[in-house]
């Protein structure tokens, strides 16, 4: 009836974050029409964006959760893709580091919950140890543990990398495409966006992040709600790099991981986050407040990283939930299959969420059979400890972090491209160093041809 | 090659930086008799900063007139390249050492002196923790300057500034350039810091008032920028908001070097001839001062080859030199550091008094009595001193009394 819906899709992912963008990729593996759905103008431009970019052991999740499955599978699986995919990883480790008697009472059930985690590598020190793997921590360290194997990943190349292979697996991608309604017929579910355009689907994974509760609630369900919970980072200049070796992260409260210091692939330190439970699901704006208590904390954890310059400071919100777990249900009725309320980890288990989005939808029915061949699809990496372009001559245009015009005339044509300085930064780290613009704005927008103010 | 012939033809020199300073050095290199003077710049062309700052002021103290910026950088590029300098643009350099600089490429060249010119840069939003959202619509002066004077490019309609020193005045033409009018400028400080001529051509002819004694709390819109928020509460409508001066050195490549840094400026610590702390590193302009005017950072370069010709023929190399010791309870001064025209002071606060710069036995090698101490604002203390290689001759100390 309605031709202007296109084709009927075996399955729309709506969500072009992290998870989605898993999700889709997972499927464009098998013999079955995908198509993606991302509000936003671009791909893993919400929660995605903004974290603090670790690959989690999911040491401290609680024992038997589905969170604690996942984020030990996501570990493994992406961290073997990450390689092939150009995903730059670094495999820095981590240290827990107890700051009163109190919590350093805490560190041996740590150990033990760990190991109920299914991880048997962490270790409990003592003060001296940890001061000896940091030596540039403040003083008052009671103790620690070391967990080997959390890992600093990209965040911003994985969904893009997740993306770009389900396209050239013959997924398809439409952005600024706002699912509003939902329309579940007996064969087919309509899906219409906000300006009235409809997309047809036999099965529909939701992936929304943050707006997960209410695609949620038009399919008439309910269960959870979600109230961010916001987390404000700092991150530091490239020179506050050699103040640490791995990622310290505090003893972790029932409410938040806490405020941790960790390099970034790109080179950087970071500090945060917080953790406000606020009602706007937009508000990813810094603070005062939380600006302050994160220098307060970070002049604790690493003092000397107070002195140096600023890079970048932004929030991001995790999609929390009255749940502590992941809400991940399947209503074969509906032959839909939600993956709501991931938290503060999925970055980590974005790929076993896929893979368990693939089994609901195949208990729901959905016949899953492998392609004959799958394309693999590997990016330039951006970390600073990979083989980066400029090293190879070409022209450097953003002069912090050594991007070259050919890294941004790419940004901008390949298949899923940059349409803004967001989405340019993601793909090559253009403007997101220390001057902010102050040398390359100017070049870029001539380049690029965008409006200087946008 | 043109230019002097050579009384060093062996010796080599790699100069970091094509601004005004850097420019000036290779120059007086060669003209000194310096065989090959290599200068390295990242951008496309050289000049540094008045390439892009198309107004009037520029060549004062060098070349005794008054250009506009471009006009200035392509004379100091001429004189550069009639020397017979070697000028290379597109030419980043990431690591530096007293006796070699390695190139983004990884090529590595040898040298028997390397001078730092790399400049300055404005702190942007972050680095100064404004808290709010982060629309599009928020610059600095160097990248509205760049997108007006050099790319021709509009940036909005209504701008607030946030500073009071030189440079934010001098941001309300480059913003005119781009077709956006300034509605207002906000300094912490209880009043302006720039001279009274420049504040009159500028804000004071348009009406733009200075909201003094008062801080941005919050930037607010999305995703372009609707106004901004004082600390007293009043909302600033505005569609871009330009983050001026609060300069701090292009330092990365000195600090990796490991040489010792003057902890409130985050320059380099020189000697009077520029001096690092490394053998066989100068560091000069506005990286060792931020931010001084433009001729001083080329006579900067003039001096500091005085220095680099006796390092190649002597090969002797100062004690290394420490950040110039303040003593002033009152807190007022900030730092100081050398120019080619003496010591410079920053002041933290506006005050009065006499600065006394004084030497290792504690005489004093300089004075100046000042009405006014003015933040952000160049105040030179001229000092009979050395070239820096005699440890008697240093200054040690700055002492404010009164
Ligand atoms: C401060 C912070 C730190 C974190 N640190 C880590 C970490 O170190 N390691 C880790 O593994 N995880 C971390 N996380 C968690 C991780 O970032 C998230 O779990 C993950 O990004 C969630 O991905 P997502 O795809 O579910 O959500 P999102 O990235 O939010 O993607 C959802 C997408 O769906 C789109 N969408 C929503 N509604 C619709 C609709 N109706 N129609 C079409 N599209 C729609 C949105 O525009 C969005 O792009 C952190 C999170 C925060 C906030
Ligand atoms: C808005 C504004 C208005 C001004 N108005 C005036 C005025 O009216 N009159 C006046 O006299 N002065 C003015 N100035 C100040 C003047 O621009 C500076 O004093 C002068 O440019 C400093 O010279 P410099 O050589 O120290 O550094 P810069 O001019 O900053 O040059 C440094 C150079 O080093 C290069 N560089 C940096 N790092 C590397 C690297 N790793 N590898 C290779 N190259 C590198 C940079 O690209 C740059 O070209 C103004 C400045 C601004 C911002």
């Amino acid at each position: 009836m309605v031709t202007s819906a296109g084709p009927t899709y075996d399955v729309v992912v709506v969500g072009g974050g992290v998870v989605g963008c898993a999700v889709a990729r997972a499927l464009s593996h098998h013999r079955v029409s995908v198509l993606l759905l991302e509000a936003r103008n671009d791909l893993g431009a919400g929660t995605s964006k903004a974290n603090t970019a670790i690959l989690h052991t999911g040491f401290d999740a609680t024992p038997g959760s589905v969170a604690s499955r996942l984020v030990a599978r996501g570990w493994h699986l992406l961290r073997a893709y990450a390689p092939t995919a150009g995903i730059s990883i670094e495999d820095t480790g981590a240290v827990l580091v107890a700051w009163d008697d109190e919590q350093a009472a805490t560190l041996p059930t740590l150990q033990h919950k760990a190991e109920a985690n299914g991880y048997p590598h962490a270790r409990v020190i003592d003060a001296a140890e940890v001061r000896e793997l940091e030596p540039h921590l403040g003083p008052g360290v009671t103790g620690g543990m070391v967990v080997p194997d959390e890992h600093i990943i990209d965040p911003w190349t994985t969904p893009l990398a997740f993306a770009h292979e389900a396209l050239a697996n013959g997924a398809t991608i439409e952005t600024s495409f706002d699912v509003e309604g939902i329309d579940v017929g007996p064969e087919i579910t309509e899906l219409r966006a906000t300006d009235g355009r409809i997309r047809r689907a036999r099965f529909v994974v939701n992936a929304a992040g943050l707006q997960g509760d209410r695609l949620h609630r038009a399919f008439g369900l309910d269960g959870f709600t979600i109230r961010p919970r916001r987390g404000e980072l700092i991150v530091f200049d490239e020179l506050a790099r050699p103040l640490l070796q791995r990622t310290v992260l505090p003893v972790p409260t029932s409410h938040t991981k806490g405020v941790l210091v960790a390099p970034t692939v790109f080179g950087n330190v970071m500090l945060g986050p917080t953790a406000d439970d606020i009602d706007d699901r937009e508000a990813t704006g810094s603070t005062a407040a939380g600006l302050a208590a994160l220098r307060e904390k970070g002049r604790r954890i690493l003092p000397a990283l107070l002195d140096e310059e600023v890079t970048a400071v932004y929030a991001g919100l995790r999609a929390a939930t009255e749940h502590s777990d992941y809400q991940l249900q399947a209503h074969a009725d509906l032959r839909y299959v939600v993956l709501g309320g991931i938290r503060s980890t999925g970055l980590t288990a974005s790929m076993a969420l896929a893979e368990e989005a693939l089994s609901m939808l195949a208990g729901e029915g959905l016949a899953l059979e492998p392609s004959a061949e799958v394309v693999s699809v590997r990016r330039t990496p951006l970390g600073e400890r990979d083989d980066r372009p400029y090293r190879r001559g070409g022209r450097i245009v953003c002069h912090c972090e050594h991007v070259t015009e050919a890294e941004i005339v790419t940004a901008c044509s390949e298949p899923l491209p940059a349409t803004d300085l967001d989405g340019l930064r993601r793909r090559t780290r253009a403007v997101t160093g220390r001057c902010q613009g102050f040398s390359c704005w100017a070049e870029i927008t001539t380049l690029t041809g965008w409006d200087p103010a946008r | 090659m043109s230019g002097a012939r050579p009384v060093l033809p062996e010796a080599r020199v790699v100069v970091v930086g094509a601004g005004p300073s850097g420019l000036a050095a290779a120059a007086a290199l060669r003209h000194a008799g310096v065989g090959v003077v290599t200068v390295l710049e990242r951008e496309q062309a050289p000049g540094g900063i008045p390439r892009h700052t198309d107004h009037l002021g520029f060549g004062v103290r060098d070349l005794h007139r008054v250009l506009r910026g471009p006009v200035y950088a392509a004379r100091l590029t001429a004189a550069a390249a009639a020397s017979g300098a070697d000028v290379r643009c597109g030419a980043t350099v990431v690591e530096v050492g007293g006796d070699h600089v390695v190139l983004a490429d990884g090529t590595r060249l040898d040298a028997d002196a390397v001078v730092l010119a790399t400049g300055i840069r404005e702190r942007p939003r972050s680095a100064r923790l404004v808290p709010g959202d982060r629309p599009a619509g928020v610059l600095t002066t160097g990248a509205v300057q760049q997108l007006t004077a050099l790319h021709h490019r509009d940036v909005g309609t209504r701008a607030v500034i946030v500073g009071a020193e030189h440079v934010s005045f001098s941001a309300i033409w480059s913003l005119r350039h781009g077709g956006c009018r300034t509605v207002a400028m906000v300094t912490p400080l209880p009043r302006h810091q720039t001279y009274a001529p420049l504040r009159w051509l500028t804000a004071g002819l348009r009406r733009v008032p200075v909201h003094t004694g008062r801080t941005v709390v919050e930037i607010v819109g999305r995703p372009r920028v609707r106004a901004v928020r004082l600390d007293d509460g009043t909302e600033l409508a505005c569609d871009t908001v330009v983050f001026t001066g609060d300069w701090v050195p292009v330092h990365e490549l000195v600090r990796r070097a490991g040489a010792t840094m003057v902890p409130v400026s985050k320059a380099p610590a020189t000697t009077s001839g520029f001096h690092t702390s490394i053998t066989g590193l100068f560091a000069i302009g506005n990286l060792v001062h931020p931010a001084e005017t433009a001729d001083v950072c080329a006579l900067d370069g003039c001096r500091a080859a005085v220095s680099v010709l006796a390092w190649l023929t002597e090969r002797r190399w100062p004690q290394a030199p420490l950040p110039m010791a303040i003593d002033d309870p009152a807190g007022t001064v900030a730092w100081a550091a050398h120019t080619s025209r003496g010591v410079t002071v920053r002041a933290a606060s506006f005050g009065a008094g006499t600065l006394e710069l004084l030497d290792g036995d504690g005489e004093v090698v300089g004075r100046s009595r000042r009405r006014r101490l003015v933040p952000n604002r160049s105040i030179t203390v001229g000092a009979r001193v050395g070239d820096g290689v005699g440890a008697d001759t240093a200054v040690v100390a700055v002492r404010r009394r009164g």
